[in-house]
């Protein structure tokens, strides 16, 4: 089962890899005439990161409120590598969902440089920061956000849907992903027919489908009583051991021990940091 | 390809949501309904009505005069020889003069009231060989006045004759008795429709004649006029006029002339006017509809916000949100529109049963009906799915 499990995985990554080669050789040949160039489409450039699969430099975010400016991040720098599972921890108030939907591309930073899997999301108009989130990111909300009169195969079909994936291969995916969350025998299920834990997997299975650079989890559990929020735990523990980056945003502690890496947000302001209050 | 199933998920979408607000559904669609049902009923009985009377005007044909020649207290109608003048005038074909009187007949033993006895000239008769349904018309020699044969129309036939074949069968009419050689559609002549009212028992034909005859009155008060077909309609009118003021001593309304070609004129005008009328009646309905439609979209976007901002959030680009929401006002106002379609054509046969006139389906008024609901849902689902599409993801996700 693991095995299995693994080999598919190394196919998808092999996939991943064959499917930007083309782009980072574009992007290298473009580099060489013009290095500072702004990408004009969403063909953008790609540097090889390497590792790297998400940086953020002087990241900051200001709201206008009228007569005061609000300074919700404040030059934010954070670097995250492929198939760590990195954990964001902060009181509500301090800027982490600001931060997610920075990440997550719901959102533009006032200022600062954001690099998502060596591609630069800098203003870019609604649609193409959709189709990076298409891509890129696969959310896990905490009240799990399933379409309450589609089935659990629809919902987990949406995504590659909009991401124009063949009917063909869309049935392959959301039946593979299904399996993977094993929730294969509820796949007609409506979502008021399932339990709560199983509606989160189902949104995780949603999530993954696409094959996210990032699976981005806004406090998975938080709507969850502890013995489901531990098997959820459980179930991104084992996707990422099968290779998946996972950024979970949490107000939780004990929550943010799961993951292998804390990075506190307090105030707007971040710091690396191991528990050490709980 | 790709699109084609966000069409069809849209498309299911729509349905869902319609089922899952039946009843705010059907109310949105009642405004369509009513506009669709309104155009097609309002367009179809009005083309079955006049398709029906332009068809019995042009029966008779273009260049046709009807006179009315009631003359004077002195000289009531026209005598044979002022007949004999107006055929002589050049540029008229024929000269039908005919006369009719509401009697009674008696078959089988039974006394039917309300029979139109209809006398009509020998050239009337050739003109009109092609409305004998069964049997066969007057010969030449039957028309000198002495004869015993007839001709009745179907309302006769089915009302007195009840329905058995009327060819041969022996009727009584205002005490003579004759034979029936033939069977004529009395729908297609004007006469026949003038005369065809509910209570009527139909109508028996004979020669000219044997009706002057019959009713000892030997003057003429009514005749149609034929021209011919290249003559100067205008020149020829003159010249009647002039004969018939002579034949009354230019006497005030003694006489009036029905052109009916200048009549189905008038008519085609009015049919204009009918129809651009009731054109914008439909345009006004069909507004009212499209308002309907676009509450019931805005209402359903801000319900759905947070589905909104989720589809936004897993990679729906904008554009494909605006698809959605329109791709649901459309299938909104098809269904109203199919079904308003139905409602009309059903409203059509009714109001053609009512006006006794045929029921012709106009494709063009279906098509008008489908493409003005499929046009309502786009202009009025537009501005909704336009607003779906501008929202903030953020804020859509964090609605309740």
């Amino acid at each position: 089962m693991e095995e299995e499990n693994k080999t598919e995985e190394n196919k998808i990554e092999e996939s991943k890899t064959e499917e930007k080669k083309p782009e980072a050789d574009g992007a290298e040949i473009e580099k060489a005439k013009e290095p500072a160039a702004p990408a004009p489409n969403q063909e953008e450039p790609r540097e090889d990161t390497g590792d790297e699969i998400l940086r953020m430099k002087d990241i900051c975010k200001d709201y206008d409120m009228g007569n005061e400016v609000l300074h919700v991040l404040k030059s934010v720098c954070l670097s995250v590598r492929r198939g760590e599972f990195l954990a964001i921890l902060g009181p509500s108030g301090s800027g982490k969902s600001t931060l997610m939907n920075i990440i997550g591309c719901l959102d533009v930073p006032t200022s600062g440089d954001y690099w998502l899997d060596g591609r630069h999301i800098a203003d870019e108009d609604e649609t193409s920061l959709a189709r990076i989130r298409s891509r890129e990111i696969g959310f896990v909300f905490q009240s799990f956000n399933l379409l309450q009169r589609q089935n659990a195969f629809e919902n987990v079909e949406l995504p590659l849907i909009y991401a124009n994936v063949p009917e063909k291969e869309r049935r392959q995916r959301v039946d593979e992903v299904l399996e993977l969350v094993g929730l294969s025998d509820k796949r007609e299920n409506m979502p008021n027919q399932l339990s709560g834990g199983q509606q989160q997997r189902v949104a995780i299975a949603r999530a993954i489908a696409n094959r996210p650079a990032i699976l981005l989890a806004d406090e998975p559990t938080g709507a969850l009583d502890q013995h489901t929020g531990a098997q959820v735990m459980e179930l991104f523990h084992q996707l990422n051991e099968e290779g998946n980056t996972i950024i979970m945003i949490t107000h939780d502690p004990k929550i943010a021990s799961h993951a292998k890496r804390i990075v506190r947000i307090l105030d707007g302001e971040i710091s690396e940091g191991a528990l050490e209050d709980a | 390809m790709h699109n084609f199933s966000i069409v069809r998920q849209s498309v299911r979408m729509a349905l869902t949501n319609i089922r899952h607000n039946k009843l705010r559904s059907f109310l949105t669609m009642l405004g369509i309904m009513i506009g669709v049902a309104a155009v097609i009923g309002l367009v179809t009985i009005v083309q079955s009505v006049t398709t029906s009377i332009m068809d019995q005007f042009s029966g008779l044909g273009a260049g046709t005069l009807s006179i009315t020649a009631n003359g004077t207290s002195l000289k009531q109608g026209l005598s044979n020889s002022d007949l004999a003048s107006l055929s002589e005038i050049d540029g008229v074909d024929a000269v039908c003069p005919s006369a009719s009187v509401t009697t009674y007949a008696v078959a089988n033993a039974e006394i039917y009231k309300h029979v139109t006895l209809d006398g009509e000239d020998f050239s009337y008769f050739q003109r009109n060989k092609n409305q004998i349904q069964q049997g066969r018309t007057f010969l030449e020699n039957e028309t000198d006045g002495y004869t015993d044969v007839c001709l009745v129309d179907k309302t006769f036939a089915t009302k007195v004759l009840s329905g058995q074949n009327p060819i041969g069968a022996t009727v009584t009419v205002n005490g003579y008795q004759f034979q029936v050689i033939g069977l004529y559609s009395d729908s297609d002549s004007l006469t026949g429709q003038m005369t065809d009212t509910s209570s009527s028992n139909g109508t028996v034909m004979i020669p000219y004649k044997n009706i002057q005859r019959m009713t000892g009155f030997y003057n003429t008060t009514f005749l149609t006029v034929f021209l011919k077909e290249n003559a100067d309609q205008n020149e020829a009118e003159h010249e009647i006029r002039a004969v018939l003021n002579n034949a009354f001593n230019d006497a005030d309304n003694s006489f009036s002339i029905i052109n009916l070609s200048s009549l189905l004129d008038t008519m085609n005008s009015i049919k204009g006017m009918l129809s651009t009328m009731l054109g914008g009646i439909a345009a006004i309905s069909l507004v009212v509809g499209g308002i309907g439609i676009m509450n019931m979209m805005l209402v359903s976007v801000s319900e759905r916000t947070k589905e909104i901002g989720l589809r936004k959030a897993l990679g729906a680009e904008p554009v494909r949100i605006q698809m959605q929401f329109l791709i649901e006002s459309i299938t909104l106002s098809l269904i109203g529109g199919a079904i308003g379609i139905v409602l009309g054509l059903v409203i059509a046969a009714i109001g053609a049963a009512a006006l006794n006139t045929t029921f012709h389906i106009s494709t063009g008024a279906i098509l008008l009906g489908a493409g003005f609901s499929a046009g309502v849902g786009i202009l009025f689902g537009w501005m909704p799915a336009r607003r779906a599409s501008e929202l903030n993801p953020i804020d859509a996700l964090r609605a309740e």
